[in-house]
């Protein structure tokens, strides 16, 4: 029995159209020593600015970096922004989030008027840090939550456990998506983890957080990712395949883990918001392919039901019959997912979007689908929150 | 408008009464220093300072980087200073990093390398000189540590000092 | 540049300043949106989204901050999002709130910006360590002041601007702020004496030249004109200008003594609001004052008057609550308190509630229509403006 549900709230999409005309990305690695993150930066931007087109020191209205102190370890990173990107002596801003809500600030800086072409990087040079577990224990309420120590870790195994009992989701079917994305990887030349497993041998690989299996937990990842948006009409002129970005939602439900359902509402209602905007009245019908959170495989469904492309407990058995594979009516995770490609925490969410722009332009080397039109991305900030977004691309 | 102002304060014997929770958060990194710093690093072992310069708008830059933020291109030649250079600003410092007072004042500033772009400088420590004399404009030379003490970071030098005599202490 | 959609300040709240605040980081976040949202006689069920400013994670030890924050702050159940540009945070915030309305997606949205420095240890200083460079500057063992006083050293050089004319800002803010009910740090009877003969930092910075650690919390309500014309018909004030702009990392590159990524910043947001001559259109402003010289320095960037000139207004009492152009008539942050993004209040707040006439004791004279505010930060490298109109 639910507690009562906030009233709907409605998102309209006025303003103007909003493109993406430009990506840039490095490879994917689980370390990355001869370069600091400054470098591994300039690189996707260079890429992105090549591909948009554009010199950034001429071009660029606006500059937006999503990052998060504790992972990069300052106390302000604000400050090491803005050089590697073209910013520097430019406007510029960090939102301490994923990077689909940067794409969201992108988003709304041109949409208002203000500005005709922004840039979003998000990156991940998680290998610089030595204490991992320790610092995404830090994200939890330091009187309630943080005090019970662990590896947080356990927190994705609880609510793996309620979502199984809650919806009937088998731990088959969540080993399944780890033998469907590690395939998928084996594909993508930017995935790192790509391996031809079987579900029985994720079923047999060693429970870390019960039922939560090592096997189906993402490895972390460095790597830089660059967007560049343009304002509609200026984007047809400058880019003979602009991608439109067509809804936008985020949402974020309560802090406290104790106080959420195994259900991922910040996905529904963040995808709500994004449908409407789009127009999208019936996406199972819509939408051509998908890339959603799979950090930990059991992510995937939930996120899957979720954004309404399932009914609770539908989507491990939409897996087990090929529909989300390369071949069914919806490829989910072509790119290999977080745990094909790895968990790049905060580049993430571009990570996800990165793969749907890539199949919307006809550029995905070696996993292209046939002419894709429309593509959704999601992403959530990882344990402990309740906090994602989606986005939602159309091909011009 | 504010009527009513919220927030109860609290003294300093207050505050350590209060309920509350501590915790030492085990944050630790080690950067990647990437191809720029690390160069520099090794440079400053062997006693000298490197900087990149970018042919496009010219400037040398130091601390040296692999690209140039102005032009937004790479950069493209490595080139050593002389060490010398001037005091840019400066302060005369009665606090140490934790902010307790320290009786001996540190003196430390920015200096403007000679042979960078202009304003172009490091900080660093200021020694041989009072801070009476200490000024901005005054020409400086770096004091490195002896050759088997040097570890390959910005502490090789041990601080710049003024060339001229009258200005050092 | 295509502009959809205007943006009016509806409500402000603020919680006290003071260096140790009882209640948790989100408790003082309500505390400050609930005082907000009661001015504009709303309550949390309008809210369409939220924004959260909240400058160091490490002061609170709290990885991902924001995300702890959000039930305080209103952002349950919400979208909700949080901006970050060290100390220009309490100004960022608010104009991310700005494009949230001005976008189109949300109506009514809630700015929220909260600073607990008191949970630090062994204070908030020793976190100021982990803002420097590793490699070039960490080694050095660093105190956050000695920015401040390589700065104000540069620019006292440079613009040949006297310790006595700096000193005089402490003593006009400090003295402004007893009239403010959140101050901390006021004093009616501070004197230059005082300010020139306090104890030494890092000189040339002294104890009375600084605003030192606080907690607190502000808000702010934002909403689009068509429902601020229905729920506030009688003071409406909007959000004319928005400019933010970001220097180099390498501050040891950059003349130190005129802010010109600061004039970039003001040259955006006085572009948007039409102005051409600042000093002249601008009636009251709230540069940010986290050290005395940081306001003359800051007018001068903010295009106030020519760089330089700043001491000789002051001097002149222009700057005071009854002058031609009132500065940080708050009190500022030497007067009520720096708790970093929360400064949200004193600045953007103050002339929100100037220009709506609700600024009480300390309601400037000349009656103004134009206000601008502004903050700082980063590595000295940061800075917003906003540009607030009574219609």
């Amino acid at each position: 029995m639910r507690w009562d549900r906030e009233p709907e709230i409605e998102m309209k999409m006025r303003g103007r159209e909003v493109a993406i005309i430009g990506v840039g990305y490095t490879n994917f690695n689980s370390v990355t020593p001869d370069l600091s993150w400054k470098e591994l930066t300039f690189e996707a931007a260079v890429r992105a600015f090549e591909d948009a087109g554009i010199d950034p020191r001429r071009d660029v209205d606006s500059f937006i970096t999503c990052a998060e102190d504790y992972w990069e370890g300052f106390a302000i990173f604000d400050e090491f922004t803005p050089d590697q990107l073209g910013g520097a002596l430019r406007p510029m801003v960090t939102v301490a989030g994923d990077g689909l809500q940067g794409l969201a600030t992108a988003y709304m800086q041109i949409s208002s008027g203000l500005f005709d072409i922004v840039v979003v990087e998000a990156h991940s040079k998680i290998s610089d840090l030595l204490t991992y577990e320790d610092v995404v224990l830090l994200a939890f309420d330091p009187v309630y939550e943080a005090p019970l120590g662990g590896h947080p870790y356990y927190v994705a195994g609880l609510e793996m456990r309620e979502y199984l009992e809650w919806t009937g989701t088998t731990e088959e079917e969540c080993a399944a998506v780890v033998a469907k994305n590690k395939g998928n990887a084996l594909r993508n030349p930017l995935a790192p983890f790509g391996a031809r497993v079987s579900t029985d041998e994720v079923m047999s690989s060693p429970y870390l957080f019960d039922p939560l299996k090592e096997l189906e937990i993402a490895p972390l990842a460095d790597g830089a990712i660059v967007f560049v948006l343009a304002e509609g009409e200026l984007a047809r002129r400058l880019s003979d395949k602009p991608v439109f970005l067509e809804g936008i939602g985020w949402w974020s439900e309560s802090p406290w883990i104790g106080s959420r359902f195994p259900d991922a509402e910040y996905a529904r209602r963040a995808a709500q918001a994004a449908y409407q905007q789009a127009g999208i009245k019936d996406p199972l019908g819509e939408l051509d392919l998908v890339e959603v959170d799979d950090r930990f495989a059991y992510k995937e469904l939930q996120h899957l039901e979720a954004l309404g492309l399932a009914r609770p407990g539908e989507a491990g058995q939409l897996l087990l019959e090929g529909a989300l594979g390369r071949d069914g009516e919806l490829p989910v995770n072509l790119s290999g997912g977080s745990l094909g490609m790895g968990d790049l925490v905060e580049a993430g969410g571009l990570a996800r979007a990165l793969e749907i722009i890539l199949q919307l332009r006809g550029e995905a080397q070696g996993r292209q689908v046939d002419e894709p039109e429309v593509g959704l991305a999601q992403s959530w900030r990882g344990v402990p929150h309740g906090t994602g977004a989606v986005a939602i691309f159309r091909r011009c | 408008m504010i009527t009513e102002p919220r927030g109860r304060k609290l003294s300093k014997e207050e505050f350590a009464q209060v309920p509350h929770v501590t915790a030492q958060p085990r944050a630790r990194y080690a950067w990647s220093a990437g191809p720029a710093m690390s160069r520099f690093l090794e440079e400053l072992k062997r006693g000298k300072i490197i900087a990149r310069r970018c042919n496009r708008c010219g400037r040398v830059l130091v601390p040296p980087r692999m690209f140039c933020e102005r032009c937004f291109r790479p950069t493209d030649e490595w080139v050593y200073l002389p060490g010398t250079g001037v005091v840019e600003t400066f302060s005369v410092s009665y606090i140490d990093t934790n902010a307790n007072r320290i009786e001996e004042p540190i003196l430390v500033g920015v200096i403007a390398l000679d042979g960078a772009c202009e304003h172009c400088g490091l900080m660093h420590y200021f020694g041989e000189v009072s801070p009476e004399r200490i000024h901005i404009g005054m020409p400086v030379e770096p004091v490195w540590k002896p050759e088997s003490e040097r570890e390959g970071a910005i502490t090789d030098i041990k601080y710049f000092r003024p060339r001229r005599e009258e200005d050092r202490q | 540049m295509a502009r959809l959609r205007e943006v009016a300040v509806i409500g402000a709240g603020m919680t006290v300043f003071a260096s140790r605040l009882m209640e948790t980081g989100k408790e003082l976040a309500w505390e400050a949106a609930k005082q907000a949202l009661d001015e504009a006689g709303l309550s949390l069920e309008d809210v369409d989204a939220v924004v959260l400013g909240t400058a160091p994670d490490a002061f609170d030890g709290i990885h991902k901050k924001g995300e702890n924050l959000l039930d305080g702050a209103g952002g349950a159940n919400r979208p909700y999002m949080r901006v970050y540009t060290g100390g220009g945070t309490a100004v960022m915030a608010p104009i991310a709130g700005w494009w949230h309305v001005a976008s189109g997606l949300f109506d009514i949205v809630l700015v929220v910006c909260e600073e607990k420095m008191s949970s630090a240890r062994p204070h908030a200083q020793s976190v100021f360590a982990h803002i420097w460079d590793p490699i070039l500057d960490r080694p050095l063992k660093p105190n956050l002041v000695w920015i401040f006083a390589m700065e104000m050293q540069r620019y006292m050089h440079v613009y040949n601007v006297k310790k006595e004319d700096i000193a005089l800002v402490s003593v006009k803010n400090k003295r402004n702020a007893v009239d403010h009910p959140c101050a901390q740090l006021a004093d009616p009877k501070i004197t230059v004496e005082d300010v020139l003969n306090s104890e030494p930092m890092a000189l040339p910075v002294r104890r009375l030249d600084i605003s030192p650690p606080s907690d607190g919390a502000s808000a702010l309500v934002l909403a689009s004109l068509d429902v601020a014309r229905e729920l506030v018909p009688d003071r409406i004030v909007t959000i004319d200008g928005v400019g933010w702009c970001i220097d180099t990392t390498m501050w040891t590159n950059r003349d130190l003594a005129f802010p010109k990524f600061l004039a970039r910043a003001a040259q955006q947001a006085y572009r948007m609001a039409g102005i051409k001559d600042p000093a002249k259109e601008i009636h009251v402003a709230e540069p940010y004052d986290p050290f005395n010289y940081k306001e003359l320095q800051h007018m001068e960037g903010l295009l106030l008057c020519e760089p330089g000139e700043a001491a000789k207004l002051t001097r002149e009492g222009v700057t005071q609550r009854d002058g031609r152009l009132p500065v940080c008539p708050s009190g500022g942050l030497l007067g009520v308190g720096n708790p970093i993004a929360a400064t949200l209040g004193i600045k953007v707040g103050e002339i929100y509630w100037q220009l709506a006439r609700k600024a009480g004791k300390r309601q400037v004279k000349n009656d103004p229509v134009t206000g601008v505010a502004q903050a700082w930060g980063d590595l000295m490298q940061f800075s917003s403006v906003i540009v607030l109109r009574r219609r």
